[in-house]
């Protein structure tokens, strides 16, 4: 890992950012990191490089050491109260052990069908998500500009916001042709309030002397719209679709605990069926790590966008 | 000195390639503006006449809350008047237009676009091909001493550097008149006076009209051919003095006997005029 990469920080390739600093590179000549001779081009590029990488890793394992430390604490207290069977107001005695819930998952992690069932809500969640990131934006912006829009649209959010994924499941199976399109449904309201709102307050926000300074210097109502007002809502919106894909795998499980054949919700409603215990929280972990990961997705892809707000000091 | 010179030249190269002059000419004729209706009506200006010559440079000076920003928003097309008409090169305004470049006091660049991308905004969203906007980009960065800084974000800027790509911008855009609402009010004294000085250089090199609302009188004196002072309640002009300072002017123009003179002529109009509305309001 060293060695493979140190002809690297010597290119110090825009590549190169994305790459963590081995531990061990930066104490070798007395805490300083390693001086790059370079011929061509700016010197102290590779140093620059390698310094923010020391830092960034530093400020990092600071969070990464104490996390750790934070959750071995939790699982030695799983371990502690499961392994007793300690009954005292909450019960113990039907908890897995984390060993068994481990075991449990690298079994899992064999099995082709536990794949099946992650792809499947991926789908859902990627079907849902991105509809409701369309018409979560477009609804947003028009209530953000539109006095008309605000109070035709308002009331419908403020009264279906607060409904409860699980609510509308009922519904949802009367209303549409298939159990997968309500699942879906379910996943796509459970993202479109957080994007709506966020969107709303963002295209609200976008400061009136700039709309004013594009207006002076020629731009239409479309540009206007286009590169002031959206780039203006941006760093909400993204805000709004972190939310709201959080709240889409929320909802998701409740929809496919009731219907579905697949799905990690039917998995883990399943293993409740089946006394499997230690799938059950094999199938909520996953979904939090799914959660977990598809949010900071939205975040990563989003961060090309919003560069210009990293350099405001 | 020998780089202020050549950067002189440099700036009449720009302008004359441009070509405004002759355009630009501002007539505001009996505007009134109020806002609200019925009883809570308030008169931000009142049956104001103004006639500025093409490539003339026009201080509003007035206290604040005089509607001196109010009547330049007219000319700039963001405000209506509720009487009266702004025209300007005998169009009346019907709204904000290119031809009329405007200037804030807040920093208005656009934080999610480089500088570069900031000042060739108007060129850009007029359509003109891409090598026709690189070629501005590059033109107006030198002009404002700022090549280094084309990729750079707003925010990454200084409040001065900042304002003078927001003048970059509105010039960039070839207007015929430059609408300025106290750009250099939030600036530090020694950065506002050296923005002074380039604002002149720049202003005499494209000798187009310029229309500059501020409070303060040094400033107002400094930069102006004429000077419009404004009075509160209702916003209206009291008086309209002629700068016949020579050009150029430097700094060390504001300690000359006649720089004195008008400040004095200055500070006894708006003098005689708070005295008159303190006494109003004391009634």
């Amino acid at each position: 890992m060293q060695d493979a990469l140190k002809p690297q920080v010597a290119y110090a390739g825009p590549t190169l950012v994305a790459v963590p600093p081995a531990p061990g590179e930066t104490p070798r000549g007395g805490g300083r990191p390693p001086v790059v001779e370079d011929r061509e081009g700016p010197p102290s590029v590779g140093v620059v490089v390698a310094q923010a990488m020391a830092g960034w890793f530093q400020t990092r394992a600071y969070g990464l050491v104490v996390g750790c430390i934070g959750l071995a604490i939790g699982l030695g207290l799983w371990q502690l109260m499961s392994a007793n069977k300690v009954n005292f107001f909450i019960n113990f005695a039907n908890v897995p052990l984390p060993g068994a819930v481990f075991a449990a998952f690298t079994d899992h992690v064999m099995d082709r069908e536990f794949y099946i069932h992650i792809e499947v809500s991926v789908l859902r969640i990627a079907a849902g998500f991105c509809i409701a990131a369309v018409l979560g934006v477009l609804l947003g912006t028009v209530m953000g500009r539109s006095r008309f829009g605000a109070a035709l649209i308002a009331p419908y959010i403020e009264i279906l916001r607060p409904i409860p994924a699980v609510a509308w499941i009922p519904l949802a199976i009367l209303m549409w042709p298939t159990d997968e399109a309500s699942i879906v449904f379910i996943t796509f309201l459970g993202a479109l309030f957080p994007v709506v709102i966020n969107t709303m307050h963002g295209v609200e926000q976008a400061p009136e002397v700039l709309v004013r300074a594009a207006k002076s210097l020629g731009a239409s109502p479309l540009q206007i719209f286009a590169q002031v007002i959206f780039p203006a809502a941006l760093p909400n919106i993204v805000t709004g679709l972190a939310v709201g894909m959080g709240v889409s795998w929320f909802s998701l499980l409740a929809g496919e605990i009731i219907s579905g054949q697949y799905g990690i919700g039917y998995f883990t409603w399943n293993a409740y069926s089946l006394v499997n215990y230690p799938d059950i929280i094999v199938g909520m972990l996953v979904t939090g790590l799914l959660g977990t990961v598809s949010t900071s997705l939205v975040r990563l892809l989003a961060q090309p966008l919003l560069k210009w707000q990293r350099k405001a000091r | 000195m020998k780089e202020v010179v050549s950067f002189t030249e440099r700036l009449a190269g720009l302008g004359s390639q441009r070509g405004s002059v002759g355009r630009g000419h501002i007539r505001v004729d009996g505007v009134t503006i109020s806002f609200g209706s019925g009883r809570k009506t308030h008169q931000a200006v009142m049956e104001t006449n103004l006639d500025i010559r093409p490539g003339e440079f026009v201080c509003i000076l007035g206290p604040s809350g005089c509607g001196k920003s109010t009547l330049l928003s007219s000319i700039a097309g963001y405000v209506r008047p509720s009487t009266g008409e702004v025209l300007v090169d005998d169009a009346p305004v019907r709204g904000p237009g290119p031809e009329r470049g405007m200037v804030f006091q807040q920093y208005s660049l656009f934080p999610w676009k480089t500088i570069a991308e900031n000042i060739v905004f108007g060129p850009k969203v007029a359509g003109r091909p891409k090598a026709e906007c690189a070629a501005i980009a590059a033109t107006f960065l030198e002009m404002v001493g700022l090549t280094k800084f084309a990729n750079a974000y707003p925010a990454e800027l200084s409040g001065g550097m900042q304002q003078r790509v927001g003048i970059a911008r509105a010039l960039a855009n070839s207007p015929s008149v430059l609408l300025m609402d106290e750009p250099f009010g939030a600036l530090d004294a020694q950065t506002r006076l050296m923005m002074q000085e380039s604002l002149l250089e720049i202003w005499s090199a494209f000798g187009i009209t310029v229309v500059f609302v501020t409070h303060d009188v040094d400033e107002a004196i400094f930069l102006a051919d004429r000077i419009v002072i404004m009075s509160a309640s209702p916003g209206s002009v009291i008086a309209d003095l002629k700068v016949t300072l020579p050009r150029p002017r430097s700094s060390e123009l504001a300690t000359s006997e006649a720089f004195m003179g008008l400040k004095r002529a200055c500070h006894e109009a708006i003098r005689a005029e708070s005295l008159r509305a303190f006494a109003q309001q004391s009634q």
